[in-house]
């Protein structure tokens, strides 16, 4: 166990008298490594409370630049930062919050060449991406290099969260097994979103995280949780493990990774 | 015997904004025909020419995925409540 300082007793007191988590439990969130795929709306919410928990090591990949129209739900830049690296914004505001966090940055797009190096160092991904290739490339990554996902998305007042941690249950192509032909799915940009519910989803993605790094309580694996935030609504469906899944199941179809093209109707 | 079934938003374009709809039949299959004659256009975006739904998108009766349990013929019955679910991608923005 961590032997912490009387700063780290305070900052961390909350926290350590929860019998759940106690000073073992945040040793453990302090040595944990957690990496966040895309800065935004999910990512933001996420990369700050991930922040406040105490985690140690974060690595964040994203390579675009903070935008006014981002800061309706992307919290963790601000007004003054638009035009600057998301990574290096995010970076910003975790370290000021939180010394205690050791964050890499990667201004990179995920492709099938990078991804297994930016994922090396990291044992939970949490993906907040906004896209269905980048969706689908982080999941066969994470099967093949056995790492637990944590993924959300959101789409105008609707969210999906899951945990697809392999061996232990199903993985984003059990769920579905290709992704949309373009055009026939809408994305954020287009459809719009209540920008408080990249909070909420990207948030119950942390619970998720922290669950799993402390090993406390049921996550998400093998369940879709689904909130509708117009009927104030959670549903929990069951997910299964699909015996015939391209990627996780004994017979595996694809065995390498794929960089589809851009789509889920956004043209770049 | 009508059943509830929930519409996600991309497809409420299709029936007047409502998120949730009434609609007969004793199997999946007849549930989704029936939602045709009550929404021109919403059977096409759920399954493929063949009857069964896309790839990208599932359909849920109760808690279950009906791939898991007997497909578009499995039988529905009063009380049940029908989810469909398709992939979405957005976090980003």
């Amino acid at each position: 166990m961590i032997d912490f300082s009387e700063e780290q007793i305070e900052r961390y007191s909350r926290h350590i008298i929860l019998p759940e988590v106690g000073g073992e439990g945040q040793s453990r969130l302090l040595e944990s490594k957690v990496l966040l795929v895309g800065a935004g709306g999910l990512g933001s919410p996420a990369a700050f409370y991930l922040a406040a928990a105490g985690i140690g090591n974060m690595g964040i990949i994203d390579f675009d630049t903070v935008d006014l129209s981002n800061l309706q739900r992307q919290i963790i830049h601000n007004t003054e930062r638009i035009g600057m690296l998301k990574t290096e914004s995010a970076k910003k505001t975790i370290s000021a919050l939180n010394p205690d966090v050791n964050v890499t940055v990667f201004n990179e797009r995920l492709n099938s060449e990078n991804i297994m190096r930016l994922f090396e160092d990291y044992d939970y991904i949490l993906d907040g991406t906004d896209n269905f290739a980048t969706r689908y490339l982080i999941n066969d990554a994470c099967v093949m290099a056995g790492k637990t996902n944590i993924h959300g998305s959101i789409f105008r007042f609707e969210g999906q969260v899951t945990v697809f941690k392999p061996d232990e249950g199903p993985c984003y192509r059990c769920l579905y097994p290709e992704p949309p032909p373009p055009g026939l799915v809408p994305n954020c940009q287009e459809g719009g979103v209540l920008g408080v519910l990249a909070g909420v989803i990207g948030n119950l993605q942390v619970v998720e995280t922290l669950k799993l790094i402390l090993g406390k309580g049921y996550t998400l694996v093998g369940s879709l949780l689904i909130y509708d935030a117009l009927k104030t609504e959670f549903r929990k469906l069951k997910l299964k493990k699909d015996p015939k899944c391209p990627v996780c199941s004994d017979q595996p179809t694809i065995t390498e990774l794929i960089d589809y093209e851009e789509f889920c109707g956004l043209s770049r | 015997m009508a059943v509830k079934v929930r519409v996600p938003t991309p497809l409420m374009k299709l029936t007047d904004n409502k998120s949730e709809v009434m609609a007969e039949g004793t199997t999946i299959s007849e549930i989704l025909n029936n939602m045709e004659s009550q929404f021109a256009g919403i059977k096409e975006r759920i399954c493929e020419e063949n009857g069964t739904p896309r790839r990208f998108i599932n359909i849920y009766l109760n808690e279950e995925d009906i791939r898991f349990l007997e497909g578009e013929g499995t039988a529905v019955k009063d009380g049940d409540e029908i989810s469909i679910i398709p992939a979405i991608a957005g976090g980003i923005g």
